[in-house]
C-alpha cells in the first residue's frame, strides 16, 4: 500500500524546548569527561615532580583557566542536576502499597550529594 | 446523516465565533506530496478538536479521514499532532489554543496512509514481539484443580500503572529515536513487557529478553522522557524503560558473579 513518510530533518532537536534540553544534557557529558581527564593530567603532574606540579598550580590562577573552570563548573552541575532529578524514575521504590513519592528520593539524593561535598570540603580545608 | 448532531452544532453560534483548522491532507491516489487545507469552524467553549474534526466531516468535506472511537479518552483511537505535539483529540480543548488557528496532522513518526489515518502495523507487531501474557515456566502451569494464582494488593500495586496504556501511539511520536529509527522497540511496548515481568505471577522474562534488552530494545533509548510527558493515562514509559535498563544491568553482573559456578 501506498505511504508517505513525514521525513525527519537534521534540526528535529531544536523544534521543541524538551528537545533542545536533552541535546543539551547529552552534551554536558562531554564536560565531564573532559574534567575526568583533566584531573588525571593533574595527579600524574603531581607525581612527576615538585616543580612540574607548581607549574600547573600558577597557570591554574591564570584568568583563562578561571574562566573555563566557570564554564565547566555550569555544564557539570546542569548535567548532575538533570540527572538527579531524573532519578525518582529509575529508582522506584514501594513500601507495601504506597509508592514512594519522587521528591522524597530526589532530595535524599541532594542530602546524600550535599554530605559528600561537605566530607571532600574538610578534608581539604580542614583536615 | 447525523441530523441531531447537525442541530446541536448550529444551535446558538454565532458566525464570528469560528476557529480555523488547517489539516494535513494526503492521497495516495492523487498526491505525490500532502498538502495543508483550512476550514472554517465554529468555535464553542465546550468542543474538543475531534469535535471540530467531526463537523468538517459532516458539514464542509465528507472526504476527511481519520480514526476515532470512544470519544472519551479510552480507545486510544484519535491521536493526532495538534500544533506539533501529539495529542488524544477527544481531550484536546479548542479553548486551550489561543491563537485562532489549529494545525492538524497525522501523528508523527508513522508512514501516512490518507489524510490523518497512519499505519500502525509496525507498532502491534512490536506489542505482539514482547509476548504480553503471563508466561509460566515449562512445568510451572498450575493445574485447575490447584486453584488460582494468588496476588496481594502490594504485588499488584507494582505494575499496575504499566496496565493502563490504551495504545494509543502517542509515546512513539513523541520519540526521536523512534523517529530516527523505526526498528526500536519503543515506549509503549517495552512499558507492556515491563508490565508482565512485574506481575507476580509471571515466569516470562527470561524470554522477552531478547527482544527488549536486544539491539533494538532499551539500550537505543538515551532517555528523552518526552513519552511520559505526552502520555494520556501516566503509564510512564519512561520509568519503564529506565528500569528495564537497571534489571539487565543487574543479570550482567549477576552472571559475572555466578560465572564460576555455572561452569
Ligand atoms: S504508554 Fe501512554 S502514550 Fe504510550 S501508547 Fe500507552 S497510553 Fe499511549
Ligand atoms: S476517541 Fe477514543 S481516545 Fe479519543
Amino acid at each position: 500500500m501506498k505511504t508517505y513518510q513525514i521525513p525527519v530533518s537534521n534540526t528535529w532537536w531544536l523544534k521543541k524546548k524538551s528537545y533542545f534540553f536533552f541535546v543539551i544534557r547529552e552534551m554536558t557529558s562531554l564536560f565531564v569527561a573532559g574534567y575526568c581527564l583533566f584531573l588525571l593530567v593533574f595527579i600524574s603532574k603531581a607525581a612527576e615532580s615538585q616543580q612540574a606540579y607548581t607549574e600547573l598550580l600558577v597557570s591554574l590562577k591564570s584568568p583563562v583557566s578561571i574562566l573555563l573552570h566557570l564554564i565547566f563548573l555550569a555544564f557539570i552541575l546542569y548535567h548532575a542536576i538533570t540527572w538527579f532529578n531524573l532519578t525518582p524514575k529509575i529508582m522506584v521504590l514501594h513500601i507495601g502499597e504506597e509508592k514512594i513519592p519522587d521528591g522524597l528520593i530526589a532530595v535524599s539524593i541532594y542530602i546524600g550529594w550535599l554530605a559528600v561535598s561537605l566530607i571532600i570540603l574538610w578534608i581539604i580545608f580542614g583536615g | 446523516m447525523a441530523s441531531g448532531r447537525t442541530y446541536i452544532w448550529k444551535r446558538g453560534i454565532s458566525v464570528s465565533e469560528s476557529i480555523e483548522l488547517e489539516i494535513f491532507r494526503y492521497c495516495p491516489e492523487k498526491d505525490a506530496e500532502p498538502l495543508f487545507k483550512s476550514y472554517q469552524v465554529p468555535f464553542r467553549e465546550d468542543w474538543v478538536v475531534l469535535d471540530a474534526i467531526n463537523y468538517i466531516k459532516d458539514e464542509l468535506d465528507g472526504t476527511l479521514s481519520y480514526r476515532w472511537s470512544c470519544r472519551m479518552g479510552v480507545c486510544g483511537s484519535c491521536g493526532m499532532m495538534v500544533n506539533g505535539e501529539p495529542k488524544l483529540t477527544c481531550s484536546a480543548f479548542l479553548r486551550d489554543y489561543s491563537s485562532g488557528k489549529i494545525r492538524v496532522e497525522p501523528l508523527q513518526g508513522f508512514p501516512v496512509l490518507r489524510d490523518l489515518v497512519f499505519q500502525m502495523d509496525d507498532f502491534i507487531n512490536k506489542l505482539t514481539e514482547v509476548k504480553p501474557y503471563i508466561l509460566r515456566n515449562e512445568n510451572g502451569e498450575k493445574q485447575v484443580e490447584e486453584g488460582e494464582y494468588l496476588q496481594s494488593p502490594a504485588q499488584l500495586a507494582k505494575y499496575k500503572q504499566y496496565t493502563l496504556c490504551i495504545n494509543c501511539m502517542l509515546c512513539y511520536s513523541a520519540c526521536p529515536i523512534y523517529a530516527l529509527d523505526s526498528e526500536f522497540v519503543g515506549p509503549a511496548a517495552i512499558a507492556l513487557a515491563q508490565r508482565y515481568n512485574m506481575d507476580s505471577r509471571d515466569q516470562g522474562r527470561k524470554q522477552r529478553q531478547e527482544v527488549i534488552a536486544g539491539h533494538e530494545g532499551i539500550w537505543q533509548c538515551t532517555f528523552v522522557g518526552e513519552c511520559s510527558v505526552v502520555c494520556p493515562k501516566n503509564v510512564d514509559p519512561a520509568a519503564a524503560i529506565q528500569r528495564a535498563k537497571v534489571s539487565s544491568t543487574m543479570d550482567f553482573f549477576k552472571g559475572i558473579i555466578t560465572l564460576g559456578s555455572k561452569e
